[in-house]
């Protein structure tokens, strides 16, 4: 089981979910990926996706405005 | 099987072509399946070197609009089209040209980027997709 780091601090929209998006078709089923990013409202939409395709959400974290999100597939 | 977004791209203005890649992009990272069709002004966009060479639909003022927008774009870290687009396939999206319009407006499919595009196809192409999608726009 790999765990995939995806930096997307600084970034705006749509690149924190497409950037997601990327890693999870790159991702084998049982790897987590983790997403950390500045964008806010990714912060939400970012688990919208991953709940939308059937995944689980396993921490969604942020401190000083930097989130992190890690999603198994 | 996944759900389906199809976006037509009618206009060739540059804030209406970057909406529609937004969307399309995220209706990808979402999880759905994605198609654009292409056509008229849109379509032009297509052809080499063009796609982020469109007017500001709105205070475009002679170019002057479009230069200012660019620059907070840029401030605000905002992606290119030309990103975009190349993220758009990598996710798996369809790009569609009209082929009607290349006839119309004289462009060969050597004028386009013919390594971007799925299919040339024409307006039955499209209900087909489009009859099956919980999203349609028109841009």
């Amino acid at each position: 089981m790999a765990e995939i780091k995806v930096d997307c601090v600084g970034q705006n929209c749509p690149v924190p979910l497409v950037e997601t998006r990327k890693a999870l078709r790159k991702a084998s089923p049982g790897d987590v990926v983790e997403i950390t990013g500045t964008h806010p409202s990714s912060k939400k939409e970012i688990p919208m996706a991953a709940r939308a395709m059937n995944l689980d959400v396993l921490e969604v974290k942020e401190e000083d405005g930097k989130w992190t999100i890690r999603i198994r597939k | 099987m996944a759900e389906k977004a199809t976006i037509v791209v009618e206009s060739g203005d540059f804030d209406k072509l970057y909406s529609a890649l937004i969307i399309g992009n995220g209706a990808l990272a979402m999880g759905m399946e994605v198609s654009m069709f292409f056509t008229f002004f849109g379509l032009l966009r297509l052809k080499k070197g063009q796609l982020d060479k469109g007017p500001l639909s709105r205070m475009h003022f002679g170019g002057l609009g479009k230069w200012m927008i660019k620059r907070r774009m840029k401030k605000a870290n905002a992606v290119s089209l030309e990103r975009m687009l190349a993220d758009f396939v990598e996710l798996g999206g369809r790009i569609m040209a009209c082929d009607m319009t290349m006839e119309i407006m004289g462009v060969t499919k050597d004028d386009l980027r013919a390594d971007l595009i799925s299919d040339y196809c024409a307006v039955g192409s499209y209900i087909q997709e489009a009859r099956e999608s919980t999203i349609t726009l028109f841009i």
